[in-house]
């Protein structure tokens, strides 16, 4: 009545080969030695995938076989993961990264940044005048941990000596960078991560960092060092503030999404904006870097006010140009 | 682990491949989350001691000329465990950390397209709001603020960490602004097929009649088993219900019996009927 040997079984033993062919490449494919296969493995991935893909269908329909079933499954999903993944290589990504990728998203972001930026320089003048109204209010804003010594107490000589004397040397500059690069990356990435929270926090967060900023501003500025100071701040400052600057502008974007969906369905709006925050967030890393290399190295070793101030503005140039002024075909 | 298993069934998701095959994903559950979190959390940390230890032997070697050098190195070697650990593994070929992989997991978008390097960015720069904030509220809490404020805002921060055990999907904070899941991909043996060979045993139609696609393949797992005392049991009771009378060994009784009833399931799904199981009377 049956005929002796089954169906399924045939199916089975006419694809085997194939299945584990693919496996194998999968397997080496998978260990990270992708580069290793040859041409023509490469270009037989797809089609086994297909034709295993078919073999899942069909088995599917015609066995009953759970162990077959299931193992189709998993080598149909590792090899739908290796044929349709990400197909640019590491370097090919990092140059679309710089050439377009990075400038387009911090463009699309402006509204935010303004914002951001107005958060920042409020918390900055508020803390100024207020700062100098009593000098009592410094300490409200400042860490003490954070001021070393730069109080409404200090005289001016002891303020004008942390702008321009060289007490870390340059002995300790490459620590002091780095210190520096991972401390502000942090603060950087809380306040894009807060900004899930419905953009608040982010805000209190650039809100705070302008404080800080205005206090110390005042206490210099009381003493008539005030463009010293800003010599002091803007040489990495500018490229560090537009960083913490944009790193609130990208949580601004993402806790905008969640609670102003509008036409998009909530999920979706936080993907799309999810992705492009990202990518500027991945760019803010890359300015604190710079940031970090600019206040540990540049700022110990260039005591000219000037000089300070010349590269400041270079630096403001170059972001401005870069991302609001360079336009990389869409 | 079969997949008639319902609780696992609650956990499949549909991936229709642009070939219009849906490849049926298993999500992760939270307790493999959270195992492949706390093996990579280990990982980290074993580094970090490596790294130190490193650093210290290093600063030995040179007397003290390096210090300044070794700490620079580290503290740049902590920062990049901290923040790119993640980030370098999810954006290997495998899409998975070290724990992950352990664990048989991956990371996938959830609409089925590439993996992006900007997506693995997103969901592991949210691990800020998730994993180390609530940590630094819990550890600095008790001496910098007043107790109460560093209670509330782990309170609040609780809310984010614990968020994947609220959702269906499992998804973390990182996953709903990444766009991404995370998806079992067990690496499946292919074992030999019980059908092999034509059943040693003739079968009435009433014998092959008495049970479905369910039992058939409780049965299999009872052959790939291999346990004896099992493979008794569920010998007798077939025996017992189909009134066989025949001298096999029980192997040999319920491979013949799996055989022959794996061929008319089979022979009748071709013809339209899936015999879901032994109540499925048709």
């Amino acid at each position: 009545m049956e005929s002796l040997v089954l169906k399924s079984h045939r199916f089975r033993a006419e694809r085997e080969a194939d299945w584990k062919k693919l496996e194998a490449l999968l397997d080496r494919f998978e260990r990270g030695r992708g580069s290793q296969l040859t041409d023509d493995e490469v270009v037989s991935i797809p089609v086994l995938y297909r034709s295993a893909l078919s073999s899942l269908s069909a088995a599917r329909a015609v066995s009953l076989d759970q162990n077959l079933i299931s193992y189709l499954e998993s080598l149909c999903t590792r090899a739908y993961f290796c044929v349709y993944g990400t197909r640019s290589t590491f370097l090919e990504r990092i140059t679309r990264f710089f050439r377009k990728d990075w400038p387009t998203a911090v463009r699309d972001l402006w509204r935010e940044t303004i914002v951001s930026a107005l958060f920042g320089l409020l918390g900055a003048f508020t803390a100024f005048f207020l700062v100098r109204s009593g000098a009592q209010w410094f300490y409200a804003f400042m860490p003490r941990e954070l001021s070393e010594g730069r109080d409404p107490s200090a005289s001016a000589k002891d303020l004008r000596d942390v702008l321009f004397d060289n007490k870390h040397g340059a002995e300790g500059l490459t620590f002091f960078s780095s210190f520096l690069f991972t401390h502000n990356a942090e603060i950087a990435l809380l306040a894009f991560a807060l900004g899930f929270a419905c953009c608040l926090p982010s805000a209190f967060l650039v809100f705070y960092n302008g404080l800080t900023l205005g206090a110390l501003y005042a206490v210099y500025f009381d003493r008539g060092l005030g463009v010293e100071l800003g010599g002091w701040l803007f040489i990495h400052g500018v490229t560090e503030l537009f960083a913490i600057t944009l790193a609130g502008a990208a949580g601004f974007k993402i806790g905008w999404a969640l609670a102003f969906p509008g036409k998009m369905e909530r999920l979706d709006g936080m993907i799309k904006a999810g992705r492009e925050a990202g990518l500027v967030m991945v760019g803010v890393v890359i300015m604190l870097g710079v940031a970090g290399l600019l206040e540990g190295f540049a700022r110990q070793l260039i005591n000219d006010t000037i000089v300070r101030y010349s590269i400041a503005a270079l630096t403001a140039l170059g972001w401005g140009a870069y991302f609001y002024l360079y336009r990389p075909a869409r | 682990m079969s997949l008639s298993d319902p609780m696992l069934e609650k956990r499949v998701r549909e991936l229709v491949t642009p070939e219009g095959v849906d490849l049926r994903v298993v999500l992760a559950d939270a307790s493999e989350r959270f195992g492949a979190f706390a093996l990579d959390i280990v990982f980290i940390v074993v580094a970090l001691i490596v790294l130190s230890i490193a650093a210290f032997l290093m600063a030995m070697a040179t007397g003290g000329t390096g210090v300044e050098f070794i700490a620079t190195i580290w503290i740049l070697g902590f920062f990049a465990l901290r923040v790119f650990y993640f980030t370098f593994f999810e954006m290997q070929p495998r899409a998975a950390t070290p724990g992950k992989r352990i664990m048989g997991l991956r990371v996938a978008k959830r609409d089925g397209s590439a993996l992006t390097a900007d997506a693995i960015f997103v969901r592991n720069a949210m691990r800020e709001l998730e994993i180390f904030l609530p940590l630094t509220f819990l550890f600095v809490g008790g001496e910098a603020v007043d107790g109460w404020i560093a209670l509330f805002a782990l309170l609040w921060c609780g809310v984010f960490a614990f968020f994947p055990l609220f959702n269906r999907d499992r998804l973390r904070i990182g996953d709903i602004v990444a766009g991404t899941w995370v998806v079992h991909v067990p690496k499946r043996v292919l074992a030999g097929d019980l059908a092999a060979q034509p059943p040693s045993l003739a079968f009435t139609r009433e014998a092959l009649d008495a049970y479905g696609i369910r039992e058939l393949s409780v049965l299999e797992d009872v052959l790939r088993q291999k346990d004896p005392q099992t493979m008794e049991a569920v010998a007798r009771r077939i025996r017992h219900k189909i009134g066989s009378q025949d001298g096999l060994r029980d192997v040999e009784f319920l491979q013949a019996y799996y055989t022959a009833l794996r061929g008319r399931l089979e022979q009748r799904m071709l013809f339209g009927k899936r015999k879901r199981d032994k109540h499925d009377k048709s």
